[in-house]
């Protein structure tokens, strides 16, 4: 028998521990994105601030902005918040999309922590949530001005992972100009 | 009679634990033949938040949603390929406890038919090495035949 065919089974292994090596590095609760390139979801649905006006998709395109999905149980949220006030205060124009929540408590929330947002969606049945696949509050979204979805970001964005996921990606599609 | 105590005792904790009240919600439809496709594919849907938990076992507020949103498309006569395609744009394929086969999943499905295969291949070549020594054929010439005939003839006698 050849003697180098003893080895095959320790390559086999060694390349085993290899791939399990790397799954180590690998957040599992981040799923991949499906709507990553996509326009964003067609909605019809009340803003936050006054029942009686409709918000759709074409009220978010036309220029880049983060739609950011949040509610007052969210307790990552609360966390958020400053930081979208900073955005906020930068220019950057945010979208809420205010998911199963209650229309007095939220309106209470942003009187009492600001309100970083050009308008409010009020989704209190979480379906816009579904057409996005919201998993889990906070997420943000950042939307050309073509509607499209050009990165989703599940969890606190914070100055880290502004800096490194948001900021290169919003400049070039903002041509620098703010 | 003092030996039911603890037993009813017992069954009281049981009838209590978590797992009576797993998921005992009441799903009605129009159609009782939605059913088992509703319970086909909640347990072959993933929450997405819970990782290791099906749709059927999940309580978190995603699954119910998702659970509701299943028994709203199927009373909208969608197929079950058409729902599990439905989600799949939205959650992305990970909601799929049973991938579809593509470039991603291939070596996932391959992977038990090649180890088969490859354990099959071992066993053949085993024995192909392994048989003739077994059954080794020995030429045999007369003189040698009638050794083994005297021989045999002795050990007859020796009884």
């Amino acid at each position: 028998m050849n003697r180098l065919a003893l080895f095959v089974p320790l390559v086999l292994f060694a390349g085993l521990s290899l791939v399990l090596l790397l799954g180590l590095d690998k957040d599992p609760s981040e799923l991949p994105s499906a709507l990553v390139g996509e326009p964003f979801p067609a909605f019809n649905l009340p803003a936050l601030s006054d029942e009686s006006r409709r918000l759709t998709e074409q009220d978010i395109k036309g220029d880049v902005m983060l739609i950011n999905v949040w509610a007052t149980w969210c307790f990552a949220c609360r966390i958020e918040h400053p930081m979208l006030n900073n955005l906020s205060a930068q220019g950057v124009k945010i979208v809420g999309l205010n998911y199963k929540d209650q229309r007095a408590s939220a309106q209470t929330w942003l009187a009492d922590r600001g309100d970083p947002y050009v308008v409010n969606i009020f989704d209190a049945q979480g379906s816009l949530g579904i057409d996005l696949g919201v998993y889990g509050a906070p997420e943000t979204y950042l939307v050309d001005a073509q509607g499209i979805i050009r990165h989703r970001r599940v969890g606190v964005v914070d100055e880290r992972v502004w800096n490194a996921e948001f900021s290169e990606l919003y400049e070039r599609l903002t041509g620098g100009k703010q | 009679m003092t030996a039911l105590a603890p037993m009813t005792l017992c069954l009281l904790i049981l009838s209590f634990s978590p797992l009576t009240f797993a998921v005992a919600e009441i799903v009605e439809f129009s159609d009782e033949s939605l059913r088992p496709r509703y319970q086909q594919l909640v347990e072959e849907l993933r929450c997405p938040k819970c990782q290791n938990q099906n749709l059927a076992d999940s309580n978190s507020p995603i699954s119910q949603d998702l659970r509701r949103e299943i028994q709203r498309l199927l009373e909208q006569q969608m197929t079950d390929q058409q729902i599990k395609d439905y989600l799949k744009t939205r959650y992305s394929e990970f909601i799929l406890y049973r991938p579809e086969v593509n470039k991603n999943t291939w070596l996932l499905w391959g992977s038990p038919i090649a180890v088969v295969l490859m354990g099959l291949l071992i066993v053949v070549r085993h024995n192909r090495r392994v048989k003739p020594s077994l059954t080794r054929h020995v030429p045999v010439d007369s003189r040698d035949q009638q050794r083994l005939a005297a021989m045999l003839r002795d050990e007859e006698n020796q009884r």
